[in-house]
């Protein structure tokens, strides 16, 4: 349950997705690789009794001065029939597409998950200063290498519920048909009506049901890529769950946070939900077709925006009216041309590389 | 922010950490909860004894240290306290302040039975 809106995790669904287990958000992927932890893990052992508070440890504020290597390189690809290894007790692992829905084969909560080797059975202090997001920041940064391997330009699209997101991405699709490849993933906590919207503009799409969850986060993305196999070069659009709290806090491993507000909800909307739209590179100001009728001061919702985040760069938008849509895409294809450039430029440094190894080899062998 | 999908950060963060140790049994958690995190130390507390049941951190103890925000104003150029995120410098009352410290929450150490 998330505490700020009540929601709960663990009924995400994936569209097309076999499997009903529940997903928790703890899978291992490719195993041993995973397993870094061991890697920056410092071991005191505590021969005296364990009972008193911490403070009473001699070896509290540790001078070791660990400047432990936290850049782990995480090699996963969600392609590839990964093993999960679920933490909680109901510690069943599966392959995709085998054997899913095995139970209890170990059970950490009530005994030993492995035989005590001599000498540690003693209690002892393990540090392993770890930022409690880098799990989805691992699944996060896997997914950016993948998106930067296809030249994929994913954003992912934030708001609150009701302020034109599925409207402007109809549109947005529409308008770049027969230029680039577009493919949507629509994240909601019920229904598919969303997905549904979007594949009627013929663009794949997939929906994730988050369930009780509030947010995506780059586990369930890493999933639903996987099954979408979106095309090299493609413009990827992530509709996250309308909520302009908790999605703020988890990396996709998109390449930009786009905020849509919409001018019925307020000027002040970034100076109450900060997080938001200081993660955001783009603001799209949409339905400005409705100023007319409204009360919206457009200076004073920019200026307020620009207090929370100065660089962030703002277009007004319509869907209706297509006003703005010009400059929208506009940023859209000099985005995807930029991704290319750069899937570019590292072929070409690999095949230089190559080169040069060849010629190293070449130079040996005579 | 979301302290319930934090809670089970740091319990499979340890949990990871304690198989590797060969340990089964986890006594208590240190966390660093930073004041610029948007980490609401109450939830956190609530959640995680909630998310910890039939782990190996079932009914470990919590113990949270909170890290002071920090900031460095453009407008002054030196480094300031920062309470809150987006709140002006106390010195000069500018909005230029990027946070600096404090943004972070992290699970610092544990106690291995």
């Amino acid at each position: 349950m998330c505490t700020v809106c009540g929601c709960g995790a663990g009924e995400t669904r994936i569209e097309g997705d076999e499997h009903t287990h529940v997903h928790e958000h703890d899978h291992e992927h490719g195993g041993a690789r995973h397993s870094h932890a061991h890697e920056h893990v410092h071991r005191h052992e505590h021969p005296h009794d364990h009972e008193h508070g911490h403070h009473d440890h001699p070896h509290y504020g540790h001078e070791q001065g660990h400047a432990h290597d936290h850049s782990h390189g995480h090699e996963h690809e969600h392609h590839h029939g990964h093993e999960h290894g679920h933490g909680h007790e109901h510690g069943h692992s599966h392959s995709h597409g085998q054997d899913h829905g095995h139970h209890g084969d170990l059970h950490f909560g009530t005994g030993a998950a492995r035989a005590h080797a001599p000498g540690l059975s003693q209690s002892r202090m393990v540090q392993i200063e770890q930022n409690i997001l880098s799990k989805n920041n691992q699944y996060a940064a896997a997914n950016r290498k993948l998106f930067a391997e296809r030249a994929i330009f994913a954003l992912n699209l934030v708001s609150s519920p009701g302020s034109g997101k599925t409207t402007l991405l109809t549109r947005t699709i529409n308008l770049l048909k027969g230029k680039f490849g577009v493919a949507v993933l629509e994240g909601d906590q019920q229904t598919s009506l969303d997905a549904d919207r979007i594949r009627a503009t013929g663009a794949a799409a997939i929906q994730i049901n988050t369930g009780k969850g509030c947010h995506l986060d780059a586990h369930m993305v890493g999933h639903a890529v996987e099954r979408l196999n979106p095309a090299e070069g493609s413009l990827l659009l992530i509709e996250n769950v309308g909520n302009l709290v908790c999605p703020a806090a988890f990396d996709l491993g998109e390449a930009h946070k786009i905020a849509i507000l919409s001018v019925t909800e307020g000027e002040d909307k970034p100076l109450k939900y900060p997080d938001m739209f200081a993660a955001a590179d783009v603001m799209l100001l949409n339905k400005v077709d409705l100023l007319p009728y409204l009360d919206f001061k457009v200076p004073l919702a920019i200026e307020y925006v620009r207090r929370i985040n100065p660089n962030i760069k703002v277009i007004l938008t319509s869907a209706v009216s297509g006003e703005g849509m010009q400059e929208w895409l506009d940023w859209l294809e000099a985005g995807l041309k930029s991704a290319r450039t750069q899937q570019q430029n590292e072929v070409g440094a690999l095949k230089r590389q190559i080169a040069e190894l060849q010629a190293a080899l070449a130079e040996q062998a005579r | 922010m979301h302290e319930m999908s934090l809670a089970e950060g740091i319990v499979q963060l340890v949990e990871d950490a304690a198989r590797a140790e060969g340990g089964s049994k986890v006594k208590a958690v240190w966390l660093e909860v930073g004041q610029l995190s948007g980490t609401e130390t109450e939830a956190i507390r609530f959640c995680f004894d909630v998310v910890a049941r039939d782990t190996m951190l079932d009914g470990a103890r919590l113990e949270i240290v909170e890290t002071a925000g920090q900031g460095w104003c453009l407008g002054c150029g030196q480094s300031v306290a920062l309470e809150q995120r987006y709140a002006p410098c106390p010195q000069c009352g500018g909005y230029q302040v990027e946070p600096t410290g404090g943004l972070e929450t992290r699970v610092k150490e544990f106690l291995l039975e």
